[in-house]
């Protein structure tokens, strides 16, 4: 049976690329009309490009900053995305002022000077023992900032471009990437069809 | 460490791929759909795909392209063509780019790249340089409107401008190599490269896997092909290949 996943609008594009990735991994994903719905959602999906300041200004214009708090906190299948990554932090140097999510704890940062930014292109990864979701291969990244310490408490991927920084974290069946699964081809693919299978489980 | 791409370029008019010299006398060189199935396969690291429509019919089929292709593509998708203002770019990217490709329009009115960059992201906004050797041979000039127009603007003070205003990545195409097969102009590579701090894409001229190396060498972070692919002289796989061994860090 095809997973229903409720998919949280940003108000910034490559939405397409998001839906089609998760239709080829066994979803049936929609864009989540109401808070309600994106807390009681069985998977929901935080995508995200653009700037976090414009991204958090379009999530509390909708009332979406508690459900995705609570969701997130209570360990429901959940999926962000590159700028959802970033979202899940306390804020970004991009926008200073402007408060993230606040899931866990740190500050994201922008790439020094000393490599090209964005950072645009194929990087490899590698998981951290005990990744349940996350596997080492190359994934395709389109980002400025990151966050450069894992959160206590969950599980990462990590990258090198200027040091290393965080590719993806994962509790669970919540699982945030830098990189963008749908666009990393079958390595993405593969990770996309994981995280499906582990939400059809249900929350933790 | 960051991967050199590959990248394979579509060009489309009215929903089918061609591809000539100097973007005159316009082969047919097959359907968008099942050649960018094939280059995914082979291990593009990206695709472009440049619609060279000319009416507002074309650029209707081309949007239908775009999503049929995104339907079944899961890498990179970036779109140019007839981006003139920024609902342009929201509507290929509803369409299904994750990046858009803008030429013409962003050296009429610069401050479009800010308008974009600010919507979409900086990673999502990629500035599309025709350039062409100026007459004195000091340098090089922007070339708009597909060759139509050669416009005394400097093309690598245009790039730096371009990365400043909000491009997060400068496609750039020697006007004078494009359809020649005789490789990428590599001063003009060199050139931009170290003026800029966003990624380059080399394109015009690649005919063999040396162009793709020396581009890469040159400082670009891309390589742009189009018709060795679509006539099937060589494959993305065995490019990448080469590339490796020749020490280039390629996606595996």
């Amino acid at each position: 049976m095809e997973l229903d996943v409720v998919v949280v609008a940003t108000g910034t594009a490559n939405l397409a690329s998001v839906l089609a990735g998760l239709k080829r991994s066994g979803a049936r994903p929609r864009l989540a009309r109401s808070p309600a719905e994106v807390l009681t959602a069985p998977a929901a999906v935080l995508p995200g490009v653009g700037a976090l300041g414009t991204a958090m200004g379009k999530l509390v214009r909708d009332e979406m900053v508690p459900a995705l708090q609570e969701r997130i906190a209570a360990g429901l299948p959940t999926l962000a995305v590159c700028l959802g990554l970033q979202l899940l932090a306390e804020g970004s140097e991009e926008s200073p002022g402007v408060p993230g999510l606040g899931v866990f704890p740190g500050m994201v940062t922008r790439y020094p000077d000393s490599v090209r930014v964005p950072q645009m292109g194929w990087n490899k990864i590698q998981a951290d023992p005990g990744c349940q979701l996350l596997q080492a291969g190359y994934a395709y990244f389109a980002n400025s900032f990151r966050l450069e310490a894992a959160p206590p408490g969950w599980m990462a991927a990590w990258c090198d471009y200027a040091g290393p920084f965080v590719a993806a974290l994962e509790r669970g069946p919540v699982l945030a990437c830098q990189f963008h699964p749908e666009l990393s081809g079958d390595f993405g693919q593969a990770l996309l069809t994981r995280w499906v299978e582990r939400a059809r489980q249900g929350g933790e | 460490m960051l991967a050199a791409r590959i990248i394979p370029c579509l060009d489309v008019r009215d929903g089918r791929v061609v591809k000539g010299v100097r973007f005159h006398g316009l082969r047919d060189a097959g359907d968008p759909i099942a050649l960018a199935a094939e280059y995914e396969a082979q291990g593009a690291d990206e695709l472009i795909l440049l619609d060279v429509s000319a009416t507002p019919e074309g650029r209707r089929t081309a949007r239908e392209t775009v999503a049929a292709v995104r339907a079944q593509l899961s890498i990179p998708l970036c779109v140019g063509g007839g981006v003139r203002e920024a609902d342009d770019a929201q509507a290929l990217l509803v369409a299904g780019a994750d990046k858009v490709g803008i030429n013409t329009a962003a050296v009429r009115r610069p401050e479009l790249l800010t308008e974009i960059s600010e919507r979409f992201g900086r990673q999502c906004t990629v500035i599309a340089i025709d350039a062409a050797r100026n007459a004195a041979d000091t340098g090089w000039e922007v070339v708009i409107l597909s060759g139509k127009e050669r416009l005394e603007l400097d093309a690598v003070g245009w790039a730096c401008r371009a990365a400043e205003l909000g491009a997060g990545e400068i496609l750039l195409t020697s006007w004078d190599r494009d359809g020649t097969r005789i490789g990428y102009d590599l001063d003009l590579l060199r050139t931009v490269s170290a003026a800029v701090n966003v990624p380059v894409i080399a394109s015009g001229g690649a005919s063999t896997p040396e162009h793709l190396l020396a581009g890469l060498q040159a400082g670009a972070s891309a390589v742009l092909a189009a018709s060795i692919f679509h006539f099937g002289e060589t494959t993305v796989g065995s490019l990448r290949e080469y590339l490796a061994r020749h020490g280039v860090e390629v996606r595996r």
